[in-house]
């Protein structure tokens, strides 16, 4: 049984990821999407809530918002419309903390 | 929404005749366009339409009438950035009239 | 400038592409431009986001509108103001932002920076300092 979080807002944004990366289970997934990509930034001030997580940001969301592999906090995942849609597909539920 | 004819080919536009899609814009249409308001394209007045078409690839927006005088008077010279010139050349308006033979849409802060 | 201009700030919070409000901000900047007026622009909290370098929204097919901020110049709006705290906050720096500038006219068009990174104490004055504030 695993879930797949969704995470929209900014981390200074509403508290959705800090309720996220604290409800998740070990085998469960974090996906940032839109303005949820800010969240995996290195060295911004939330980045800690990540550790130890399976992380992973959309590309195109990030690329928007002007932002590249290397400004990413380690061990973060880049996947495209279809990753995203793989890890729909791959995780029991879904769980969108808007 | 309307609809320009130029060269065969036909052009939607907004209320005001503004093109609806930027991409969809060619010489042919902006002649047409010029027509329509009974003013013949030089030379003079290309010098200006292909400035704010590359004024709007750089920038994203089509500029004020106070921005594009001084813009044109830096890159053409200061005969022909000023108002009298330009409104000498589109008289409905530089911004407005000739923005519109761009194919760009209507300038902000343009009411 | 004329004698009883005010002085005008526009002051940003949100990211550029969740909501409409930067966009939506410098719309009304640049409109406001036109009036002749003291324009100076405030970036704190998401904010800072909308300045960010290398922005490309292809993906998501949306308006990059980012490429408008480097014509904030030509409207004569040189004070761009950048909340430091808000930026280094957020894993942020002035190198991770787009180099605004104005060509100022009475030096044959040299190029001036237009961001300056100020202190959430400096920022407290600068905004003491405004006629009037615009809030996005």
């Amino acid at each position: 049984m695993t879930m797949l979080h969704l995470v929209n807002k900014s981390p200074f944004d509403g508290s959705s990821l800090n309720t996220a990366t604290s409800i998740m289970k070990p085998d469960d997934a974090l996906l940032l999407i839109e303005d949820g990509v800010y969240g995996a930034i290195k060295n911004n001030t939330s980045a800690a809530k990540l550790e130890g997580k399976n992380v992973s940001v959309l590309g195109p969301d990030l690329a928007a918002r002007g932002l590249s592999e290397d400004k990413l906090v380690d061990g973060v995942k880049i996947v495209d419309y279809a990753g995203f849609v793989d890890m729909v597909e791959s995780n029991d539920k879904v769980q969108s903390w808007l | 929404m309307g609809s320009i004819e130029a060269n065969g080919k036909s052009y939607e536009t907004d209320e005001e005749g503004y093109l609806a899609d930027l991409n969809s814009w060619d010489k042919d249409v902006a002649e047409v366009m010029a027509n329509i308001d009974d003013c013949e394209l030089t030379d003079n007045h290309w010098e200006v339409i292909n400035f704010l078409r590359e004024y709007y690839e750089e920038y994203q927006i089509a500029p004020a009438v106070r921005v594009l005088t001084k813009a044109i008077g830096k890159k053409l010279g200061k005969d022909k950035g000023n108002s009298k010139y330009l409104y000498e050349l589109f008289p409905y308006g530089p911004a407005k009239q000739a923005c519109k033979y761009a194919g760009l849409p209507k300038p902000t802060g343009c009411v | 400038m004329p004698e009883e201009s005010k002085k005008f700030m526009y002051i940003n919070r949100k990211a550029p592409y969740g909501t409409i409000y930067a966009w939506e901000s410098l719309e009304v900047v640049l409109i406001g431009a036109a009036f002749e007026q003291d324009v100076s622009l405030a970036f704190m909290d998401d904010g800072v986001y909308q300045l960010t370098k290398g922005q490309d929204t292809t993906g998501i097919g949306m308006k990059n509108f980012s490429p408008t901020y480097s014509a904030l110049g030509d409207y004569e709006v040189t004070k761009i103001y950048v909340d430091k705290e808000s930026l280094e906050e957020r894993g942020l720096s002035l190198d991770d932002l787009q180099h605004l500038v104005w060509e100022d006219e009475d030096e044959d068009w040299a190029e001036k920076d237009s961001i300056r990174l100020v202190s959430r104490t400096e920022m407290a004055d600068i905004l003491a300092g405004q006629d009037i504030l615009f809030n996005f």
